[in-house]
């Protein structure tokens, strides 16, 4: 029992370490942007005061109020349909972007920003272009779901995906050639991924359907777990093979979907952080892996939205150009140190 | 820790004959088979299976490859419909059961690679759990205890907070079983659990499932190409002869090892596919015979000087007139004689027997 215990507070200490790391973070995001406010102006409009600048308190709650709030959803719902995938197609490398499903989104909006006339910044805009999301993500799930069925291996099911994102991209090109410039441009901007584009009439939406996500996600744990048997142990334990796989798509493709629709392909967290999550617990159980795949999801979304502002200049780069540079080395580090980490043997 | 925790327990002591031997599985006229690829249809395997499982008993199924062992245990577990016929487990018809009844009565042991390795022995155990645990798989006071109680019985206990991934073969497979005995199934059927594992492992887990049966009241069935094992440790063997396809159509036999190797069962079953079962040392060997070569005297030097000669393309049997013939009458102490000459050689080990028996057939 002794080396349970060790456990047990090893992620009670994770937790004590992540809960407050992701209260400072979503501070920062709120202290400090490309424009410079001062820390006592920014509490001060917080809790409710006028402050000495009417544009500071516009872009406090117009801009990054909910520019934190979209990060930290958004993170953390692209980190648990990473972890879902890799844990349904039993593969480590498995993620919204790798699988394609980032892609059929991706395409999705395209479709109703290239050809439908865009979107104009107004609601019902917007709701096409989740609509267009949603159906672009669905439909690649589909067509994942049909061959893994036929594909018995992962890593072919891995490279099928591969694929599909490739034969998609190459619409998205076709679509791009024959659109006029100015929204190519438009296109090509939400492409860089932005957790800035969710307004903060848009925000209850938007939390909403994330939060539907992760709540889903928590409600899927036992059958995950059983998942890690492989599908013919969790049957034998009662697990509903085939309807857990629909409601882990599904959960999947809303919150890849939504995410995507509002900023675009975010690259990487998806993909990466279920690793930090479970390298730092030490554990497989999603009873408290999901969970702290969230709140990982949510801390490195908000530092990656705090490295988009270069110091000093009030320039901004583009998410994904951030996302990267801690996704890549994680995953290297994973792949190379396989042998030695535990889940991947 | 209480005796009662698992709930299926016919308490008799290990060894003995258990209690009640009712019956927990009965297979009658089951028709198995597998799908065909894109064009539909069922490929049929077997079309008259029958056999009975006992409470309390050990069963290998025994079946060259493509016989449809593993087609045949899938029926069982419920991973795949029957053709035609029935299985009725505990009295009741296995499509009958919904899958939760299911998870409670049989458990499996399978041959695949889990992905649990980032779990620890005890989670892996526990996961067999689920069938009793709510919809979060919250683990109550008795279920951390039957888990408790599953890895000591398979002798895992120590292993308890190490990670699956830093397992050997053979304790894997041991915390494998500790699941399905978590589960706390009637039956528990286990495809190939020996097939990865070294000699040591293979017999201790062999004498493990034997044990578990006998002490736990449970019927467990498993399919194995180890012969020798099977023999010693099942207390039913289940000959699946090679299926429709093969041109055959054997019925399926079943029995106790002893009464099967007597009546010729096994060495019918094994001469259909040209091998040699030897009814007295329950070996197998390929069925080409050489020249005889009668062999008696000690019997420890006698069997391994019939297997040295087997080798070198003799075929041991009892002395007889005629044939060459090798004494045995200590290790250190060979006799070899042939018709032909009138004086036996003595020779001081079993290899220059075997060159003397070699110089004299040529």
């Amino acid at each position: 029992m002794a080396r349970k215990s060790v456990r047990d507070s090893k992620t009670r200490r994770i937790y004590l370490v992540l809960l407050p790391l992701l209260a400072l973070l979503a501070a920062g995001n709120l202290f400090y942007g490309a424009v410079p406010i001062p820390p006592g102006e920014v509490l001060d409009i917080l809790f409710g005061g006028g402050g000495d600048n009417p544009a500071w308190r516009i872009i406090l709650t117009g801009s990054r109020l909910p520019q934190a709030v979209t990060a930290l959803l958004a993170g953390a719902a692209l980190a648990v349909s990473g972890l879902l995938l890799q844990t349904l197609f039993r593969n480590p490398l498995a993620g919204p972007s790798i699988l394609g499903i980032s892609d059929g989104a991706n395409l999705g909006v395209a479709l109703v920003m290239l050809a439908c006339g865009g979107v104009a910044g107004s609601f019902g805009g917007y709701m096409a272009t989740v609509a267009g999301a949603m159906a672009g993500a669905f439909a690649i799930l589909a067509v994942i779901v049909f061959f893994s069925r036929r594909v018995g291996s992962n890593v072919m099911l891995l490279i099928i995906g591969i694929m599909v994102g490739y034969l998609v991209s190459s619409c998205i090109s076709i679509l791009n050639y024959y659109a006029s410039a100015d929204k190519v441009r438009q296109f090509v901007m939400w492409g860089m991924g932005d957790f800035s584009a969710v307004s903060s009439a848009q925000l209850p939406f938007f939390s909403a359907a994330a939060c539907i996500g992760l709540v889903w996600a928590l409600l899927l744990v036992k059958p995950l777990n059983a998942l890690l048997l492989g599908e013919k142990y969790a049957a034998n334990l009662g697990v509903n093979v085939w309807a857990a796989r629909i409601h882990v798509l599904v959960c999947t493709g809303l919150m890849t979907a939504v995410v995507t629709a509002f900023c675009g392909p975010v690259s990487f967290i998806g993909l990466a952080v279920p690793h930090i999550a479970r390298l730092l617990l030490g554990t497989s159980d999603h009873r408290t892996l999901v969970p702290a795949t969230a709140l990982s999801g949510s801390c490195i979304a908000l530092a990656c939205n705090m490295l988009t502002v270069i110091p000093g200049t009030g320039m901004l780069l583009p998410l994904n150009a951030v996302t990267p540079l801690f996704g890549a080395p994680v995953i290297i580090y994973v792949i190379v140190n396989r042998k030695s980490i535990q889940y991947f043997n | 820790m209480s005796t009662a925790v698992f709930s299926d327990v016919i308490s008799c002591p290990a060894g003995s004959a258990p209690a009640v031997q009712d019956c927990a599985l009965e297979a009658s006229g089951l028709s198995i088979g597998y799908p065909l690829g894109r064009g539909g249809g069922w490929k049929t395997v077997h079309s008259r299976v029958d056999f009975v499982l006992r409470r309390g008993e050990l069963t290998s199924l025994i079946g060259l490859n493509g016989a449809g062992k593993s087609t045949l245990l899938r029926t069982l577990c419920g991973f795949q419909p029957a053709l035609s016929g029935t299985v009725r487990v505990l009295g009741k018809e296995l499509q009958e059961y919904s899958s939760h009844e299911l998870a409670l009565t049989v458990g499996v042991v399978l041959t695949e690679r889990t992905g649990a390795g980032g779990l620890t022995v005890r989670e892996l155990v526990a996961l067999g759990r689920q069938p009793h645990t709510g919809f979060f798989g919250r683990l109550g006071e008795r279920d951390r205890e039957v888990v408790s109680e599953a890895m000591s019985a398979v002798g895992i206990g120590h292993k308890a907070e190490s990670y699956v991934s830093e397992l050997s073969d053979g304790e894997r497979q041991r915390a494998m079983i500790a699941k399905a005995l978590a589960q706390e199934c009637p039956v528990i059927v286990l495809d190939e659990p020996t097939a990865f594992l070294d000699v040591a492992s293979r017999i201790e887990t062999m004498s493990l499932l034997h044990d578990t049966a006998r002490r736990q009241g449970k019927a467990v069935l498993l399919s194995t190409h180890d012969i020798d094992n099977a023999l010693i440790f099942s207390d039913r063997l289940l000959l699946l002869p090679a299926g429709e396809g093969c041109g055959t159509d054997a019925p399926v036999v079943s029995g106790s090892p002893e009464d099967l190797v007597l009546d010729g069962s096994l060495k019918a079953f094994f001469g259909r596919r040209g091998m040699n079962f030897d009814v007295r040392s329950g070996q197998l060997s390929t069925g080409v015979s050489g020249p005889k070569v009668g062999v008696d005297g000690d019997s420890l030097t006698a069997r391994w000087m019939a297997n040295a000669l087997a080798r070198n393309g003799f075929t041991p049997v009892l002395p007889a007139e005629g044939i060459p013939c090798v004494r045995c009458l200590s290790p250190t102490c060979i006799e070899v004689s042939d018709p032909l000459s009138a004086t036996p050689v003595t020779v001081s080990c079993i290899s220059q027997a075997v060159m003397s028996v070699i110089s004299r057939q040529s």
